[in-house]
């Protein structure tokens, strides 16, 4: 319990490798009940290149935390440093969001373009890279159909290629395929492993799901709520190339989530009373 | 019976999607012949109610001798004007309004308070201003077209989902693209409610205006039909603003949806 205060360091990596680097960074809302401390002192490291997962019970500050990395929030204290070369043309990240967020009144392409066209990037290149993939989420036959007339699969798929068409320094991705049914989870989770090794940019990713965590991370932090708190890091032992399907096959998966289960269960256990508690 | 059924069901299937348009055809042809019956009876005092069949007669004369073109184009053009003076401020300040927290405090209050206000009761007013000529004529066409349009603007930017705007300023969208990649056409829904709306204001108004002080238009053309006794010609007005009303409906409708595809309600 008391390690969560703690803060914890990023192994096996330089310094000049560090990504992101927040130190005891803390957001707190004011409520009509009085603050709410949503993230209490997270000190963190991500390497470049690293695909980080962030997993734990609801209410844990991990959407407040992303906000924040977008730049759509700011820390109430703290420190966030990110690393990108002063000479990149990039932007700084691209969120992918839980849920609907594509225009409703933008087609697939117009979607996926988004980023470019805000950029005010050459038409050529915005063709080529949206057209490129809007291919690898097998969006091509739709890229004039408006959200509305696909599926729910199919408009995170567009939300993904809007993310990477728009080629960001990080990812951010906030449950992108919580509201997904299984074999459609499945099926993006594979697409997106496959479009990721093609670039291997650094991935902050947020589930609530263990089994996603581990088949997609590098390395999980997992969340204490109530307030939002580092309680463990833990790396990721599965080789890439990784297939989604054969690594759950494998008896050593199981194995490892239940591991991780192991950290978690407590807090959700905590974060149940505590809950209850205020309920009654 | 075999040879008529192909025929027949290929009419049945032309028919079949357009139930409502149909309704809505048939609905006011059923009331204009019970009215043309109830004259020719006697059943109704035809001084007040003439037959549509006479106010159809009118209405031929008048278009023979050029006179309702003449009526028709002046009001069309002062609603034009109105609208594009009254239409495109609502807009852009609507908008304006649904983004900006401190502009919607501050011209809130001022919007409540005048929108109740009579249009009517502005008249006089809008005359002494602007005069008898074809301004303020278009003054109260805008005055009218403002107000509907501001209102569901502003209504239609806040009704926006806040991701979208979060997404707009994630992938770097500033200022003016933010305007027009996100509050305009998400507001779009509501600010051609808006505009239809004004539209209906902009005909109310626009009748009354020309019947003071006017030389033209189809208000003039109506309070002049009062001043000689011809209420056929009244008739006229009347049916011709409502023809009017339909058209303008059919054609936002249509350009809404257009303008519009995400919002099928069909």
């Amino acid at each position: 319990m008391n390690m969560a205060q703690q803060p914890i360091a990023a192994t096996g990596a330089g310094a000049d490798d560090i990504k992101i680097r927040m130190s005891e960074l803390s957001k707190v809302f004011e409520t009509r009940k009085g603050p709410f401390v949503a993230i209490d002192q997270l000190s963190l490291e991500i390497p470049q290149g690293c695909f980080f997962m962030i997993v734990g019970p609801s209410g844990c500050g991990k959407t407040t935390l992303l906000r924040i990395l977008a730049g759509l929030e700011s820390q109430s204290s703290g420190e966030l440093i990110i690393n990108q070369p002063k000479t990149s043309q990039r932007p700084g990240n691209s969120m992918v969001f839980q849920g609907d967020s594509l225009f409703p009144w933008m087609s697939v392409f117009d979607n996926a373009a988004y980023g470019l066209r805000m950029r005010r990037r050459p038409v050529a290149e915005i063709n080529e890279i949206v057209g490129h993939y809007l291919a690898r989420t097998g969006l091509r036959k739709f890229r004039d159909s408006y959200p509305h007339q696909l599926s729910g699969g199919m408009r995170q798929r567009v939300s993904i290629a809007r993310a990477f068409a728009n080629d960001p320094d990080i990812l951010l991705m906030d449950e992108p395929f919580s509201a997904l049914d299984e074999q459609n989870k499945l099926l993006l989770q594979e697409e997106l492993l496959k479009i990721w090794e093609e670039t291997r940019k650094t991935v902050m990713f947020i589930t609530h799901s263990v089994d996603e965590a581990v088949t997609l991370g590098d390395r999980i932090l997992v969340m204490s709520a109530h307030p939002g708190r580092a309680k463990s890091i833990v790396d990721v032992p599965f080789a890439r190339p990784r297939s989604v399907l054969e690594l759950r096959a494998r008896p050593e998966y199981g194995e490892f989530v239940y591991h991780i289960w192991g950290h978690l269960r407590d807090e959700v256990d905590r974060a149940r009373a505590l809950d209850e508690a205020s309920a009654s | 019976m075999s040879v008529a059924s192909p025929s027949s069901s290929a009419l049945f299937k032309l028919l079949k999607g357009k139930r409502e348009l149909i309704l809505n055809i048939i609905s006011p042809l059923l009331m204009l012949l019970a009215w043309e019956i109830a004259a020719q009876m006697g059943w109704i005092d035809v001084r007040f109610f003439p037959a549509p069949s006479k106010i159809f007669n009118t209405l031929l004369k008048l278009i023979e001798s050029g006179a309702l073109w003449r009526h028709l184009s002046a009001s069309m053009q002062r609603l034009f004007w109105g609208f594009l003076f009254g239409g495109i401020p609502a807009l852009l300040l609507g908008i304006a309004m649904g983004l900006n927290r401190t502009f919607r405090a501050v011209l809130d209050p001022i919007v409540s308070a005048t929108y109740p206000i009579p249009k009517s009761a502005i008249l006089p007013l809008i005359l002494l201003i602007f005069g008898l000529g074809e301004a303020s004529k278009i003054v109260m066409v805008a005055v009218g077209i403002f107000y509907p349009i501001l209102i569901n603007t502003v209504a239609g930017v806040l009704e926006i989902n806040a991701i979208y705007f979060d997404v707009s300023r994630n992938f770097g969208a500033r200022g003016w693209q933010v305007f027009r990649t996100v509050a305009f056409p998400g507001a779009l829904p509501l600010i051609m409610t808006g505009i239809k709306l004004g539209v209906g204001m902009g005909l109310i108004l626009i009748s009354l205006a020309e019947m003071v002080g006017a030389k033209s238009g189809l208000g003039y053309m109506m309070w002049n039909a009062w001043e000689i006794l011809s209420v056929e010609t009244m008739y006229v007005g009347l049916l011709v603003i409502a023809a009017l009303g339909i058209v303008f409906t059919l054609v936002l409708t249509e350009i809404e949806r257009l303008i519009v595809p995400w919002k099928v309600t069909r």
